[in-house]
């Protein structure tokens, strides 16, 4: 499965489009990395915990878009396009969306 | 030590205030001097927001890269913010901290394209939110994500 943010796949050649396909994932953080954010939040710098959370659900969200993608018969998927809204206190929803295509 | 035992929270404040401003500006000194020496190092491989027309040369393969961090404010520079907010005009500390998270998520997406082996990369698009709200729910902005991603293309060796 191949992914790219533009409208085609550079040097490949789109033949099938199968419209668009899309993966999203709300996660929350677990009590001690909220803690661990919370101390941080006094000296600033980055949370890794929350980076790393937030890059965990951003690929199940590319994967759960891929694995609908392949229901269609797709092998790559272009224009994806990502997106975070935090929808309840303490989750994050991770939305990705693209157009799943059959390239040669 | 009598007062200071009277007014235990008005101490406790004064604490996390020098603590913030210390240690949040070590960090952010830091961070920035990280930042400019990994610029230098990945200078050589070019980010560009246009599409397909900068491609130059035989295309092998391209591929989706992306990176993301999570930058907090400390609790001095938060203290300025709210100060600002009520005079009005540039809040410079959250100035310094959506800039170094973006610059931050570009080079981590830079990093991830040079280990595929790529020439280039088109299409840049940058993304900003703020999460963590649950940490304090007076404060509106505690910290910020930024998320940076494109399409990394190697091009056919000659």
């Amino acid at each position: 499965m191949i992914y790219t943010n533009v409208e085609t796949i550079p040097g490949k050649q789109i033949v099938e489009h199968f419209g668009i396909v899309q993966g999203s994932t709300v996660r929350a953080k677990h009590l001690g990395r909220d803690f661990m954010a919370s101390l941080k939040n006094i000296v600033g710098g980055e949370l890794k915990g929350y980076t790393e959370l937030l890059q965990d659900s951003r690929e199940e969200a590319m994967q759960r878009m891929g694995e609908q993608a392949r229901q269609m018969g797709a092998n790559a998927v272009v224009n994806v396009r990502f997106a975070t809204s935090s929808v309840a206190q303490g989750a994050a929803e991770l939305f990705v969306y693209g157009t799943a295509v059959r390239v040669e | 030590m009598e007062i200071l035992l009277q007014h235990g929270d008005l101490v406790l404040f004064l604490t996390l205030l020098c603590l913030g401003y210390g240690a949040g500006s070590w960090a952010e000194k830091s961070h920035y001097a990280s930042i400019n020496k990994r610029e230098k190092e990945l200078a050589h491989l070019p980010v560009v927001t246009g599409r397909e027309s900068y491609i130059l040369g035989e295309v092998e393969q391209s591929e989706l890269v992306t990176g993301s961090v999570v930058v907090s404010i400390d609790y001095f520079k938060r203290l300025l913010a709210i100060l600002r907010n009520i005079f009005g005009g540039n809040v410079k500390s959250y100035e310094s901290l959506v800039d170094r998270a973006r610059r931050e998520a570009i080079l981590r997406m830079k990093e991830q394209a040079q280990a595929k082996g790529a020439d280039l990369v088109i299409n840049l698009r940058l993304e900003t939110s703020a999460i963590g709200q649950s940490a304090n729910q007076k404060r509106q902005v505690g910290s910020v994500e930024a998320i940076a991603y494109g399409t990394a293309v190697c091009l056919a060796k000659r």
